[in-house]
């Protein structure tokens, strides 16, 4: 029965959640609003920004200032995988199955090559102190930048532009839904409590055992990968993949938003994508002022209240939610702790 | 040979610019065991201070008529030089005073956020269209504008190698203020007792140091250096903007780590190191990547030697 639980309790979320967002689509393509299509694919992508980036900065206590690095690489190898695939139709289905198809398989590969430069990257910076992979990522994200401005073949300065329209609310959502569920099983594994120990206390967490290193590359390829995801997502929304959408202007939002919610608390970052993302469209008109009070809400956030709003809590913890799953749990636990 | 030595020639010229911004990496390093992420703009805040200073002491371009004296010139360079750098020294106090001081003794990540926060208010924050108009446009706002010529510019031809004036006076004022500030580590008592914080700050305090004191004159010297570095870098390279601090920070950063991060002649010969290594790769194949230069530097260092050339690397104790 444990396992099948156990099993249910990844899938649950997407049994309710991908009949909502069938729904939501088909509405949305029925009252033919795209410009709020638009404003939710971009709540979910900073959704699955916010979430994976807190893999890391939250959980793990390293600071990365690079994920539009890596969401620049996983816009870049879907889209080139997209308009490669163009002209091809998979003949047995029918052609928008086969379309959604080619955009998992771009997904996908958008995801792998974003881990990759994870490895890239972070092997040598995570191997000392969490301030090197700061500046490391940071130099990662502008480095980046500037291969594919120097690039012909990533299109230089103008990017790759004509991506067909692929990006939906079905895949923004099951992807933020899958980016949550992750960081919620994550956190619950063994790998989860090696990353909450090395956030509290390296020395001590090596001391017990724990290979810091390997963990904390782990943690970053996974936050990696999510990001790359969110990048091929919101490329092919705007259909369009530029240089001008990742720079580390767009790694600051994201860092911004997970230290107002509170870094390690998913709740946080979920809560605070959406809000920061909702209240910057209805402010339109200070787009001047946006990076300064950013700027100044980070400083002042760290003099008040470096926890931010929700410190590591969750929603789930709260009694409402661990009536009876809790107690289940942990006998749940016990038994599985007993078995040989 | 001659490219050899025209690359020489550059690397140093550039070399100086990055190792006198790497000392205020390492100096802070040393004392606070902070990256200070903002010290890359202050070396912005330091160009564009040199480049408000000329504008309101009237430094008049060689080709004006009729064209300045020898001692105008050298008397207002030296006001925007030295001008720039007491800017940016209080401007060092103030940040380390109001964002950093407070949250010393929290942990490592506030301090680095707060870094990080601080950097970004002066990025934007200068790239905010102009709120004051006279007797100067601040903010400059984020279009690029140009460093006034502070003395004409004297080519020389050696060999087959160019240089100009602008290069031997640079390397001369750079160089004379790494002398100074060698000896201001090394042989006063002020640098004794910089040392000795960035030794063991806790165990100085006990023995009557003011460490508060020495931690503020600490960030007051790196950010003067940088400004100089600023205007130095800015007389041969005159266009300046918001953002070019970041850059040239992060390229400052790597060289003081590849000196040994905490390590004050490890950052001047990180400094040298790095600008004749890019002058070096760059030139010799295509420069477009230039910028990943530096990073690649980086990456081999935490690869192969993380404590530096200089450094000793320590385990850390609890």
């Amino acid at each position: 029965m444990a396992p099948l639980r156990q099993l249910l309790r990844s899938f649950l979320p997407f049994l309710v959640g991908v009949p909502v967002l069938l729904s939501a689509q088909w509405a949305m393509e029925y009252s033919g609003s795209q410009a709020y299509t638009l404003l939710l694919v971009t709540v979910g992508v900073n959704v699955i920004l916010a979430v994976s980036l807190n893999v890391v900065n939250g959980a793990t206590g390293q600071f990365s200032l690079g994920h539009a690095g890596f969401m620049a690489v996983g816009a870049y190898t879907a889209a080139k995988i997209t308009l490669g695939l163009a002209g091809f139709k998979l003949s047995f289905l029918p052609a928008a199955v086969s379309d959604q198809l080619f955009f998992a398989l771009a997904l996908a590969a958008a995801m792998a090559a974003a881990g990759l430069a994870g490895v890239l990257v972070g092997l040598p910076s995570l191997r000392l102190r969490g301030d090197y992979l700061a500046i490391v990522t940071l130099g990662f994200g502008e480095i980046i930048r500037s291969v594919i401005e120097n690039m012909k073949s990533l299109g230089q300065a103008t990017g790759l532009s004509g991506l067909p329209l692929r990006t939906n609310l079905v895949w923004v959502g099951v992807s933020a839904l899958a980016t949550v569920v992750m960081a919620r099983r994550l956190s619950v594994s063994t790998q989860g409590r090696a990353l909450f120990a090395i956030r509290e206390d390296e020395v001590a967490a090596e001391a017990m055992g724990v290979d810091t290193t390997g963990y904390k590359v782990r943690a970053f390829v996974i936050s990696a990968a999510y990001a790359g995801l969110g990048g091929a997502l919101i490329a092919h929304a705007i259909l369009l993949a530029t240089p001008r959408m990742f720079t580390f202007v767009r790694s600051i939002e994201v860092v911004v938003m997970i230290v107002l919610g509170g870094l390690g608390s998913i709740t946080g970052s979920v809560v605070s994508a959406v809000v920061l993302t909702l209240g910057l469209e209805a402010l339109r008109e200070f787009q001047a002022y946006r990076m300064v009070v950013y700027a100044a809400l980070l400083i002042v956030l760290m003099l008040l209240r470096p926890q931010g709003i929700f410190g590591t809590h969750e929603l789930w913890d709260l009694p409402f939610f661990k009536r009876r799953g809790a107690r289940k749990d942990a006998g749940g636990a016990a038994r599985a702790g007993g078995a040989p | 040979m001659t490219e050899f030595l025209q690359h020489l020639v550059n690397g140093l010229s550039v070399g100086t610019i990055y190792a006198l911004v790497a000392l205020g990496y390492t100096m802070v390093y040393g004392v606070l065991k902070l990256i200070n992420f903002a010290h890359g703009d202050v070396y912005m805040v330091g160009a564009f201070a040199g480049y408000y200073l000329s504008e309101l002491v009237g430094v008049r371009p060689p080709w004006a008529d009729p064209p300045p004296g020898a001692g105008e010139v050298f008397v207002k360079a030296t006001i925007v030089t030295m001008g720039a750098m007491i800017i940016c020294g209080l401007l060092g106090y103030v940040i380390e005073r109001f964002a950093y001081r407070p949250l010393r003794h929290r942990a490592r990540l506030t301090a680095l956020i707060t870094a990080i926060g601080v950097s970004f208010l002066l990025e934007f924050g200068f790239q905010l269209s102009p709120l004051v108009h006279t007797p100067i446009e601040f903010p400059p706002g984020p279009s690029p504008r140009v460093f006034p010529a502070l003395l004409e510019r004297v080519g020389y031809e050696w060999a087959g190698v160019s240089l100009s004036n602008y290069d031997i006076i640079g390397l001369l004022v750079a160089l004379g203020l790494m002398l100074g500030l060698q000896f201001i580590v090394y042989r006063t008592r002020f640098g004794t007792a910089m040392r000795a914080v960035s030794f063991d700050s806790e165990v100085a305090g006990l023995m009557g140091i003011p460490v508060n004191r020495i931690i503020s004159w600490t960030f007051i010297l790196g950010s003067a250096l940088a400004a100089a570095a600023a205007v130095i870098s800015a007389v041969s390279r005159p266009r300046i903007e918001p953002l070019f601090g970041l850059m040239a920070g992060l390229k400052a950063f790597v060289a003081a780590v590849l000196g040994g991060i905490g390590s004050v002649p490890g950052a001047m010969v990180g400094g040298l190191v790095l600008g004749l290594a890019e002058e070096y790769v760059a030139g010799y194949t295509d420069s477009s990547y230039r910028d990943a230069i530096a990073f690649t530097v980086l990456i081999l260092v935490l690869l192969i030697r993380p404590a530096g050339l200089f450094g000793r690397f320590t385990v850390e104790k609890v």
